[in-house]
């Protein structure tokens, strides 16, 4: 009968608790309104505002963008912006996969989506880009940040980039190609391993084998260079993207 | 001004702008008569801008496109983006000054004359004075809506605790608490979008919103998935659903969630998630290792192809043209010959002639 009695009494206090959590959060709802209705703009209008935001909701452990039903989505419309940036960056990833094998810098996906975004949208800093893709994980499609030479090649396809991709992609990031001697020189690898990781890049199709250099053959990553030549999205790639 | 339609470009020690129609035509002004810029949000019909206040002209100026003008500041129109980027690295660029400590091809001397000093100083004060108190404002408004977020995230913080202690006492007494209550607490969970302490995923999957929203997909997709053969990899539909819906967009873990009900609400979808970890929504009546035998026979036919390939004949993307080799591979029908080239997948002879 004891036990009983404190299984029961156990139940009212989580039921006690609920409640509580039931009101706490009616409570905050309007609080949330009432922020919204004085600073909503700011967040639309202002990056460094919204990154402010941003780790302050990462510090106390809330995620605003973990669902569109979420208060602070419906509310201060964070959620639709991140959300609809998240399909602008899948459109552009998939129509330069052919060209770059699904790595792309993040200075590239920048401007394509600038440019895609037309003249009277919002403006985007390269900080909700990477917010974005965080979140566009979560879909399996392979996306991924890389850091490389104090920027990021975003990854977009499901090929497997172990450490060794990644730092032979850091490496080739300086000049946008290495060489098998200078991952020897700088990596103090044997020859096999940085042979094997040279040849998954090309065989993954994000780095293009030019055997008619001086010297020894040398490995482009076509991420890379194409960021310099900066070339617009063609029609038929932009066909390609849209499903 | 005439100046329309071009590139903008920084460096160290100037600022650029050459025509892009014309190219002979460009212009530049050194970083160094730049007083302060400021940042001119965009409306409706404007678009936005930045303004660049400079010194008065030093005697010795290099000729350039106006002799004299009115203005003390200049306005760069952003018409298509651009703006807040380039108002960071100009920032940037001015702050560090580097153009002091480097030496340019062409020395261009800003003379500190006391005498010319002086002269300069009154027209500019009257400018910096409006911008102090312009900044000043801009300053409030944006220590107001710090100070507010901040005692908005003191109460989130408030909840975050109460969750936690919620998720303590559920776990505590085990098969205690009703389904209703389970249900209930992941909703709050969901609005909050605060993680759920128990499994650490932040979609709190099970939600009665999840269940509609799955329900609501299998009515929009069923059409576009019999228009791709019966299958779709999930950035597609995300994409799909969120371009339809134009506004309250699904976030991609509402998708995900959403969808890994579909088989227990007896939906005519369902999720599929391959080896590679790509996720796919096939209809129920699709079966992929039917498609896989139809597959076989193609690359008999041509005697081998690539995913590329294979997607171009079919009408497929590449990615699912590839999960569906890759499937074929593991079920036997089909080898492959993985090399610098590129992966080419044959049908297995090994199996087929002994």
């Amino acid at each position: 009968l004891l036990q009983a009695k404190y299984k029961e009494r156990g139940t009212v206090l989580a039921e006690d608790q609920l409640a509580q959590m039931s009101k706490q959060l009616d409570m905050f709802k309007t609080n949330l309104e009432e922020f919204a209705s004085k600073h909503k703009q700011e967040i639309r209008k202002n990056p460094e505002f919204r990154v402010q935001f941003q780790d302050m909701c990462a510090t106390i452990g809330v995620d605003p963008l973990a669902s569109g039903k979420g208060f602070w989505s419906e509310m201060l419309g964070v959620g639709d912006f991140y959300y609809e940036l998240g399909v602008q960056i899948i459109e552009v990833c998939l129509a330069l996969k052919h060209r770059n094998g699904g790595l792309i810098t993040l200075e590239e996906l920048h401007q394509q989506v600038l440019k895609g975004r037309g003249k009277f949208a919002q403006d985007v800093s390269q900080d909700d880009l990477l917010r974005a893709i965080k979140k566009l994980k979560v879909l399996g499609n392979g996306f991924g940040i890389i850091p490389v030479g104090g920027t990021y090649l975003i990854q977009s396809v499901p090929a497997e980039l172990n450490m060794d991709h990644t730092v032979v992609l850091q490496l080739a990031e300086k000049k946008g190609y290495v060489t098998v001697s200078e991952i020897r020189s700088s990596l103090k690898w044997e020859t096999e391993r940085a042979k094997q990781v040279l040849e998954h890049l090309l065989k993954e199709g994000m780095a293009w084998l030019d055997t008619q250099a001086a010297g020894e053959p040398q490995y482009w990553l076509p991420a890379l260079f194409t960021e310099l030549y900066s070339q617009e999205i063609t029609p038929e790639e932009a066909e390609a993207a849209i499903p | 001004v005439k100046f329309d339609s071009g590139v903008l470009l920084l460096s160290t020690h100037r600022l650029i702008w050459r025509d892009q129609k014309n190219h002979e035509c460009c212009i530049a002004i050194p970083l160094s008569q730049i007083v302060f810029i400021e940042e001119q949000a965009a409306g409706i019909g404007k678009s936005a801008k930045i303004v660049v206040h400079l010194h008065p002209a030093s005697s010795n100026k290099e000729p350039g496109p106006f002799q004299s003008s009115k203005y003390s500041y200049i306005k760069l129109s952003f018409k298509e983006h651009g703006q807040i980027e380039f108002y960071r690295r100009l920032s940037e660029e001015i702050t560090q000054r580097r153009w002091e400590s480097m030496p340019t091809g062409q020395t261009i001397q800003v003379r500190k004359d006391p005498q010319a000093g002086r002269i300069r100083a009154v027209g500019i004060v009257g400018i910096e004075r409006k911008l102090e108190e312009k900044r000043k404002e801009t300053d409030k408004n944006i220590s107001e809506a710090f100070e507010d977020l901040s005692k908005l995230m003191e109460k989130a913080k408030e909840m975050v605790e109460l969750s936690k202690s919620i998720a303590n006492k559920i776990k505590e007494k085990q098969g205690d608490i009703t389904e209703d209550e389970t249900i209930r607490f992941k909703s709050y969970l969901l609005s909050m979008g605060i993680a759920n302490p128990v499994t650490r995923e932040t979609y709190g999957s099970g939600t009665h919103y999840h269940m509609q929203l799955a329900k609501q997909l299998a009515g929009i997709l069923q059409t576009p998935l019999e228009e791709r053969g019966g299958i779709m990899s999930l950035t597609e539909v995300y994409c799909l659903v969120n371009r339809a819906r134009g506004l309250e967009l699904l976030s991609p873990e509402d998708l995900v969630n959403a969808c890994k009900m579909l088989e227990s609400l007896k939906l005519p979808l369902r999720l599929r998630i391959f080896d590679s970890g790509v996720m796919v929504i096939e209809l129920q009546s699709h079966n992929e290792e039917e498609m896989v035998a139809s597959a076989l026979e193609t690359v008999s036919e041509k005697g081998s192809l690539t995913a590329d390939e294979f997607a171009k004949l079919v009408g497929m993307s590449v990615l699912l043209a590839k999960e569906r080799l890759l499937l074929a591979e593991k079920m036997g029908h089909l080898c492959r010959d993985d090399s610098v080239e590129g992966l080419r997948f044959y049908p297995n002879l090994f199996l087929t002639q002994s």
